[in-house]
């Protein structure tokens, strides 16, 4: 008879929780939470500079430290401040956006697969902005009105409207991740077909401008572009971070963060709006660029570790992907190529990987 | 004094919660109508019935998860619905069926969570906190596994885990929803030996839904028998398991017979009545 040797529990790795206390204020973290938000804004800052400097005007990296602060000769300045910074500028706020956002919906479904597409902000979004672009010209009564509002606030109000018609047919006393998912392929899968409509009933050059729209681009953003986006980000990033320490109980399912003191229904619409606000914005600044939202948290939370994707490391390293996507557009390919094509490049085999892989992070 | 203990608490006559004339309904489907139920300050009682009786129902209205749509239920004499949430996760924590763990939580993080209903926006983490989590941590045997993943955990440790969650949360009442379902035999004694011991030890109102009845009868002071949504029998294990209420609760036709090991009420099933 043989007797095996009683199983011991496993060890792990110990990862001590520190302590942060100033005055009154506190909280905990853990290194690597620390370590890696650091790390990725020195990278996005080399990114970022050595975006500024290339293009069909290459311009050094000292030269371009230079331009930023009023030296150099004009032509340089012109190329760093009005045609590279603003464009560099986007491409940053809009991946801390999609960054963000995602980390808020894939924490509040619960499911990895959930980003603010599924909530069909990209659908209305692409509604409205290529209602602008078809019938801008046609001297219509849509077309005073659309060319009114013009692009991106259709594409903004486009994509509010989709996302809480999705909210609201998934409501019931509450909110399930699973039916909000299946809503949201739904209404999304209606949005196309309408953009696919008024592409049909469009004018070649209407539907080439549209297509560079719906794949993503920041093609010709400048400051006008950046500003309203920076507004809205100041208000919304705090606005996220404040919802933290709630969206660590809501993780639990409605039931136990409720007996832990949650007001559950509140609690949650409070998470979609703001993430629903946030790649809204981004989406109305730069297209619905694909897959930001959806890779960069899970990305952030392998890095961080943590049982959440963080959202400070998320929105910094959605900004590193796309400032980096944008590089990569501009450079390696050709300067009118969309960033959108390059996120999906890198973003589409990494969903694939996450579909097929067999363990999954937590239920539907 | 160690940081987790609440002030001594004794069984007394006074009611910590009480269920008034509620009735619970899903939709247009009534579950439970007209049920009055009263738990008095350190007492622990069990709910027991066949399978859809209303039991796990009849407690998500007590943990204010379910609102009544007649009559109410009373935490303190005040009524539940109209407590601000916080204030009452201050005094009444629960542990639902099968609660949910995200993948790569530890342990150590699952039980501080436990402290969310006493912080604020502005003291996220103190001292006391931390020394509430490390003694609940110890109380319950998972010291060692503070780092481990909540889901590498087998049953009956996560199981564990959760009781040190809510034992940090340091409520005076606990609610628990079969706490030992999918757990084999040894393991859920272990649950309810934890539970017995939050109960005698550390003086917490315990109210826990069972379907094992030799031991709920073993472990609670009180049993509480629900059929068809209907309180049909209540008071000391002794006072309600008997074979005639076996028959009409459960159509169980059986022996009780004293348990070898505490002498309270065993149930030995002879057969199905149809």
């Amino acid at each position: 008879m043989t007797l095996t040797a009683p199983t011991r529990a496993p060890e792990h790795r110990a990862r001590p929780r520190r302590v942060l206390r100033v005055r009154h204020v506190s909280g905990t973290y853990r290194l690597r939470q620390l370590v890696v938000p650091l790390a990725t804004v020195v990278v996005l800052l080399l990114a970022a500079a050595i975006s500024m400097g290339r293009g069909d005007y290459p311009i050094s990296i000292p030269q371009v430290l230079g331009a930023l602060v009023g030296l150099g000769d004009d032509t340089q300045r012109f190329i760093v401040t009005e045609l590279r910074a603003p464009r560099i500028a986007a491409a940053v706020l809009v991946g801390v956006a999609l960054g963000m956002s995602g980390a808020l919906i894939q924490t509040f479904a619960r499911n990895p697969l959930a980003s603010p597409d599924i909530l069909g902000v990209n659908g209305g979004a692409a509604i409205g902005a290529v209602s602008v672009i078809v019938f801008a010209g046609t001297g219509t009564t849509a077309a005073g009105v659309l060319g009114g509002i013009g692009l991106p606030l259709a594409a903004l109000l486009g994509g509010f409207v989709m996302a809480f018609a999705v909210f609201g047919l998934a409501w019931r006393k509450g909110v399930d991740g699973y039916r909000l998912v299946l809503i949201g392929v739904g209404l999304s899968a209606m949005a196309n077909a309408v953009v696919q409509y008024l592409l049909t009933r469009s004018t070649i050059w209407d539907a080439a401008a549209a297509n560079v729209w719906i794949t993503g681009s920041l093609n010709g953003r400048g400051w006008d572009d950046v500003l309203p986006l920076a507004l809205a980000l100041a208000v919304l990033v705090p606005a996220a971070l404040a919802l933290g320490r709630v969206l660590n109980v809501l993780q639990f399912g409605d039931e136990t963060a409720r007996g832990l003191g949650v007001r559950v229904p509140l609690a949650q619409g409070t998470v979609v709006v703001v993430a629903v606000a946030l790649a809204a914005f981004a989406v109305s600044a730069a297209g619905p660029i694909q897959f930001v939202a959806l890779v960069v948290p899970q990305i952030a939370v392998r890095l961080t570790g943590g049982s959440r994707p963080p959202l400070i490391a998320s929105g910094l390293l959605g900004a590193l992907l796309l400032v980096a996507s944008d590089l990569t557009a501009r450079t390696v390919l050709t300067e009118a190529f969309p960033v959108g094509v390059v996120t999906a490049v890198v973003g589409a085999p990494y969903l694939l990987w996450l579909l097929v892989r067999g363990r999954r992070r937590s239920t539907l | 004094m160690t940081a987790l203990d609440t002030p001594t608490t004794t069984t007394t006559d006074r009611v910590r919660l009480a269920a008034d004339r509620v009735r619970l309904a899903y939709g247009e489907k009534v579950v439970v109508d007209d049920l009055d139920l009263q738990l008095t300050e350190g007492s622990f009682t069990a709910i027991v019935g066949p399978n859809g009786c209303g039991k796990s129902t009849l407690l998500k209205a007590l943990g204010r998860l379910l609102r009544p749509t007649a009559g109410s239920v009373l935490l303190d004499g005040r009524a539940i619905t109209s407590t601000p949430t916080r204030e009452v996760a201050k005094v009444l924590g629960l542990l639902p069926q099968t609660p949910l763990a995200p993948e790569g939580l530890t342990v150590a993080d699952l039980v501080a969570r436990g402290r969310h209903p006493h912080q604020s926006w502005l003291r996220q983490w103190s001292s006391d906190d931390e020394a509430v989590v490390a003694e609940a941590l110890r109380w319950t045997d998972m010291a060692e596994l503070a780092d481990a993943p909540v889901d590498a955990l087998s049953g009956g440790q996560r199981q564990r885990a959760w009781i040190s969650m809510a034992l940090a949360q340091g409520t005076d009442l606990l609610l628990l929803d079969e706490p030992t379902t999918y757990l084999d035999l040894a393991h859920q004694v272990d649950v309810l030996e934890l539970v017995g011991r939050l109960h005698a030890e550390r003086g917490r109102t315990v109210v826990v839904v069972l379907h094992d009845l030799n031991l709920a009868a073993r472990y609670a002071q009180r049993l509480v028998a629900m059929k068809d949504g209907v309180l049909v029998a209540s008071g000391t294990p002794a006072e309600v398991i008997t074979e005639q209420l076996l028959a009409d609760v459960f159509e169980l036709e059986a022996r009780v017979v004293p348990d070898p090991v505490t002498g309270t009420p065993m149930v030995v099933p002879v057969r199905r009545l149809r």
